[in-house]
């Protein structure tokens, strides 16, 4: 396939175009001194962050660049796995789904960490048994990604594999070149991006500005001073359930449960029962939950996981081993989000080399 | 698309009080409820309550009636505490990997169970006494706190005199009509008569019982890989989304609950796990 080459104006007409087939586009915009996602009529310009452990700031890159940040606290699951869900409502002694029909939505500027964070997920809700509300919102979906041409003080992608080079399963790719003066490299993976590519019609890109994104690409993957062995690592921490660095990372963990909550792979919700007192009706609903939080793991009487320790094992054993036996692969894709949000600035990838450290 | 967490409604057929705070009840099966395996459970709802993950108590065969057993001790269950048929409640299932039991025809049949851990083992032994001819030997032990406690004891004291059920029972504290054993489950193997190179043993009750069952059955000389156990997490949606059940790389709502022990022996050997 053919790959082209977009102006600016040529990505807002993108956004335009979609928005006038009534498709909701969900993309970066900038609020709460972050980059969030929302939706969106256009693209932030000029805007960089800053991040390390337990540390984010938005800055000004002094350029034109539409994707010259990397990740803020939002992710994707919050449109496909909501915070809370209906998932059905009792009235007059009958059950009623609360599942409806979604809006078509377009993801605008999925990273490649992203990518592989929702086609883990995927595995989550349409495997042995399929989530209706997280399918019909996946059938739903355009997903337009683009490669990234920097690496935030967090990003390890390159480590676990996901990344910075966009894989398969987006609609569109876009490489963003000359942030002074962006244009963009344009490439379809599958027919719905082929279609978006034809209603823009830019113009063919030429071979050497190829080169111009492997070039970018191996510059971000260069950027990235973050490394994780990910080799044999379900069993390096299988087999070191009781390590005593355990006891060291939960001196420091609160428990708060912000790496959950930004991660975008976790998937832990509870239900509770919504009673409206109005006509005596009740909704069954689903949230987001954390394995840090103290009930997560209640049992008739008591808790399985009482200690801070238990439950920063719970996760980590989780997301690098357990996802592994469970799903086929890791539950993390490197975008470093847990190492930002933490409020102490726990880094998960010095836990793991502490604990795989030999006693 | 067919929505696995959206309830049945379903009518409580019986009621019946089984000791001060465990009790059993029988719902009609939804119309595409199909069948069940011994050791599978349902999700049951109240609504404004919530759901709550119940095994499955009766006879895999009795396609009119989803018997369940029940210890009082949540918000769920001290609500269908107070229930009475024809109430309506709702139910989803069934769910979970059941007892092996096409894995232990030809051999020896072992249970054992501690407490309101008999309710999963029933089915197998409704299924087993129907076809005694397919085991060496069926053998139930099973402890309890108190003789009062012991579950279905009409029933098993029949299955032993009319079945050919071996039935052991030991109690934590007895009464003066007590005729039984008093002490741990673990010390009623040796009084049963047993072939442990031919033993398929299920095992179901409080966590540190499977662990000291394991542990004698393998010194009895019992192969690990055929001692089975059925493990309990909190569980609120039985398909693996909610996440609240995992065991290290085991969703127990549907990898289990029912485990070969030496698969989830290092996670129950560590503790808080």
């Amino acid at each position: 396939m053919l790959m082209q080459r977009w102006t600016p104006r040529d990505l807002q007409a993108l956004i335009d175009g979609l928005r006038a087939e009534g498709v909701r586009v969900l993309g970066p915009r900038v609020g709460d001194a972050a980059i969030l996602y929302d939706e969106i009529e256009t693209l932030p310009i000029g805007c960089g962050d800053e991040q390390a452990p337990g540390h984010y700031r938005l800055t000004a890159r002094h350029d034109q660049s539409r994707f010259g940040y990397n990740l803020g606290p939002s992710t994707w699951k919050q449109f496909l796995f909501p915070p809370e869900e209906a998932i059905f409502r009792v009235q007059d002694g009958e059950f009623i789904s609360c599942r409806e029909q979604p809006d078509k939505m377009a993801f605008f500027g999925v990273r490649a960490c992203e990518l592989a964070a929702i086609s883990i997920q995927d595995r989550v809700f349409i495997g042995d048994f399929a989530d209706p509300g997280y399918a019909s919102r996946r059938e739903n979906l355009l997903l337009i990604a683009v490669n990234c041409s920097q690496a935030s003080g967090n990003c390890f992608c390159a480590s676990t594999g996901d990344g910075p080079a966009v894989g398969v399963g987006a609609d569109l790719i876009l490489t963003e070149l000359r942030p002074e003066d962006p244009y963009y490299l344009v490439e379809a993976q599958t027919e719905a991006g082929q279609l978006m590519m034809s209603a823009i019609g830019g113009p063919a890109a030429a071979t050497g500005e190829i080169d111009a994104r492997d070039e970018v690409l191996a510059a971000t993957r260069l950027q990235m001073q973050r490394e994780f062995a990910t080799e044999g690592i379900a069993e390096a921490l299988y087999s070191a359930l009781d390590h005593p660095h355990w006891d060291v990372v939960a001196e420091r963990c609160l428990a708060c449960g912000n790496c959950t909550q930004v991660c975008p792979t976790c998937f832990c919700s509870s239900t509770r029962e919504h009673v409206n007192p109005v006509g005596l009706g009740v909704t069954h609903m689903r949230r987001w939950e954390s394995c840090f939080a103290a009930d997560h793991s209640y049992l008739s009487g008591g808790v399985v996981r009482p200690s801070v320790k238990s439950r920063y094992r719970q996760w980590l054993t989780h997301k690098l081993a357990g996802w592994e036996l469970q799903f086929g692969v890791s539950g993390c894709t490197g975008c470093g989000r847990c190492i930002s949000w933490c409020p102490v600035g726990i880094d998960l990838t010095e836990e793991v080399a502490e604990i795989r450290r030999p006693l | 698309m067919k929505d696995p967490l959206l309830p049945h409604l379903v009518e409580m057929q019986s009621w019946q009080q089984e000791s001060e705070l465990v009790f059993t009840f029988q719902v009609a099966p939804p119309e595409e409820y199909g069948s069940f395996r011994a050791g599978q459970f349902n999700m049951l709802y109240l609504p404004g309550m919530g759901e709550s993950a119940i095994s499955i108590s009766g006879d895999p065969a009795d396609r009119n009636h989803l018997t369940h057993t029940v210890r009082a001790v949540g918000n769920v269950t001290r609500a269908l505490h107070g229930l009475r048929p024809p109430a309506r409640i709702g139910l989803r299932g069934p769910f979970g990997r059941g007892w092996p039991l096409a894995a232990a025809e030809g051999r020896e049949l072992l249970l054992m169970a501690g407490g309101i851990g008999l309710a999963p083992l029933r089915p197998v032994l409704f299924q087993a006494l129907a076809a005694p001819e397919r085991y060496q030997r069926v053998t139930l032990l099973l402890g309890a706190r108190s003789p009062e406690e012991i579950l279905y004891s009409e029933q098993l004291l029949r299955w032993k005199s009319d079945a050919g059920l071996q039935f052991l029972a030991t109690v934590d504290v007895a009464s003066a009509a007590w005729r039984g054993d008093v002490g741990v489950i673990t010390d009623l193997v040796q009084r049963a008569a047993i072939n442990p190179q031919q033993t398929v043993a299920m095992v179901c009750g409080p966590e540190i019982m499977l662990r000291f069952c394991a542990r004698r059955l393998r010194e009895l000389g019992v192969a690990s890989d055929a001692i089975h156990v059925s493990l309990e997490r909190h569980m609120q949606c039985g398909t693996g989304f909610c996440g609240h059940c995992q065991l290290g790389p085991y969703f127990l709502c549907k990898d289990g609950p029912v485990f070969a022990y030496p698969a989830v022996e290092p996670y129950l050997m560590t503790q808080e796990f």
